[in-house]
């Protein structure tokens, strides 16, 4: 495991000192972002719009209970921003996208075409590596936003047309602005940004260590997708009590 | 980047090479003298030790012990890379199964920017007529054959203008057509390119046939080193049991 760790931060280090030539390799970075944007998306939307639903449901009626309605939007606006949004779209990302890598990089292992591309001077880690993990850490904040945005909404509309809540949309957002403020969100998108790191760094370095055929390259998908799950949900701890200073 | 050094094949040393993985003993002291220019083939059996020397060889391995020397320099020194233009053509084609035949055979040019797109077209052109793949350009790899891919590979290697070409067993699972199509392109390139290749080959025919000097090598030691003809003459017990290794059928056998 220890070992899994510093081969993780090494590659995490190489594909730093590789930034300079991050702009040569632009057109894959595009083509990595379109995929992961193309790949997420609609999925994003779904999963947020619900995630923002269900916290309305279960915190407005207790809240409207007690007199508080007005908490409701604030409740809904800040847990969705600093970590429902950010940990729940790494871990979708993670298992769509994480595997995706470690699967493509994986097979590229087993069938020698990363010794290919060794043989013909082209490093691993800027061709395939720099690329993946640039695109990850850029799309998945963005889907965050989104997440954000959709997960405000679906709260909204929870609070509006429940019978035990009937929070309308005004007072919902009006009582989001008096407790969330853009420090929260940015946060929240920070949180985004070190998990999609993860998710990049963990999956490309589980896809390069494969070994075996078909089953090995199994192994490897399921390795990148649990391993960054675990970080994520690790890192999220160490993020939030660091941010909350 | 890599800028021609000259145009005739380099020389290649190996000295006391060994390898072992988890405990087993691959290469146990191989010595290799290749000259320039020249076809030298390496045969054995499964699991003798062939392509792992051949890995070694590109520096795709470390040895856990000996060398290698190009041209009297060392394989593992930094600018090897620079310096001297090598190429694999793998078993297996190694194509990059993302992208199209013409990409592929492009790749280097394009990764090290070494010329203008329409003139990297026209390279990719050039070398994939060379080895009769002229309609295959804009076809993904997983629509070739496996001669296909394997001469999309050896148009991939001829871009980088090698000194030293090396061949992981180029005809295994080809039709005997195929083969030779392969043998003939391997002798080709020495007439036209000078390259010295290095061919890592269980099959006596190909050996032979395009070879100027043979080694073979068993349990990870070299046998022997010579011309084909010396090969052949060569008084071992293992090494005439591998070359005139054939199927006997029992004539009274009846088939079903």
């Amino acid at each position: 495991m220890f070992q899994n760790i510093g081969e993780i931060v090494l590659l995490f280090w190489r594909t730093l000192c590789a930034l300079p030539f991050a702009w040569r390799q632009r057109q894959k970075v595009f083509d990595q972002f379109f995929e992961i944007g193309n790949a997420s998306l609609l999925m994003v939307c779904v999963l947020s719009f619900f995630i923002g639903a269900v916290i309305a449901l279960q915190t407005g009626p207790v809240l409207v209970e007690r007199g508080l309605a007005s908490a409701v939007g604030g409740i809904v606006g800040i847990s969705v921003a600093k970590e429902l949004a950010p940990v729940m779209m790494a871990i979708l990302i993670a298992g769509r996208i994480g595997s995706a890598m470690a699967a493509e990089i994986g097979s590229m292992r087993v069938y020698q075409e990363i010794d290919a591309l060794r043989t013909m001077n082209i490093n691993p880690i800027h061709y395939l590596v720099l690329p993946r993990v640039l695109a990850i850490a850029i799309a998945l904040p963005l889907l965050v936003v989104f997440a954000i945005l959709v997960g405000w909404f679906g709260g909204a509309v929870v609070a509006a047309t429940n019978g035990r809540i009937g929070i309308p949309f005004q007072a919902f957002f009006d009582g989001l602005r008096d407790i969330v403020d853009l420090k929260d969100v940015a946060n929240g998108l920070f949180k985004s940004f070190c998990f999609a790191v993860i998710i990049g760094a963990v999956s490309c370095h589980q896809g390069l260590v494969t070994i075996g055929g078909p089953r090995g390259i199994g192994r490897s998908v399921t390795k990148a997708v649990v391993n960054s799950i675990v970080l994520i949900v690790i890192f999220d701890y160490i993020l939030t009590r660091f941010l909350l200073k | 980047m890599n800028p021609p050094v000259n145009n005739t094949g380099v020389s290649l040393q190996v000295r006391g090479l060994r390898k072992s993985f988890g405990g087993q003993e691959v290469l146990r002291g191989v010595d290799l003298d290749v000259r320039p220019g020249e076809i030298f083939v390496i045969m054995g059996p499964s699991g003798s030790g062939k392509s792992v020397l051949l890995k070694h060889l590109i520096g795709l391995e470390s040895p856990d012990a000996g060398e290698i020397l190009i041209n009297g320099e060392s394989i593992e020194s930094a600018d090897i890379a620079a310096k001297y233009r090598m190429a694999l053509v793998f078993q297996s084609g190694a194509l990059l199964n993302s992208l199209t035949v013409g990409e592929n055979v492009g790749l280097y040019l394009t990764e090290h920017r070494l010329k203008s797109p329409a003139e990297i077209e026209r390279i990719v052109a050039e070398q994939l007529e060379t080895v009769g793949l002229a309609e295959a350009v804009n076809k993904m790899p997983a629509e070739l054959s496996g001669g296909m891919k394997k001469r999309a590979a050896i148009a991939r290697a001829l871009v980088i203008d090698p000194q030293l070409i090396l061949y992981d067993e180029p005809t295994s699972e080809l039709d005997p057509l195929s083969a030779v199509v392969i043998g003939d392109e391997i002798l080709e390139l020495k007439r036209k390119i000078h390259v010295t290749s290095v061919v890592v080959s269980h099959d006596r025919d190909l050996a032979f046939g395009v070879a100027d000097r043979i080694a073979i090598i068993h349990e990870g030691r070299i046998l022997t080193v010579g011309t084909p003809d010396e090969v052949k003459r060569f008084n071992d017990p293992l090494i005439q049991r591998f070359l005139h290794a054939d199927f006997k059928r029992d004539p009274q056998s009846k088939t079903l």
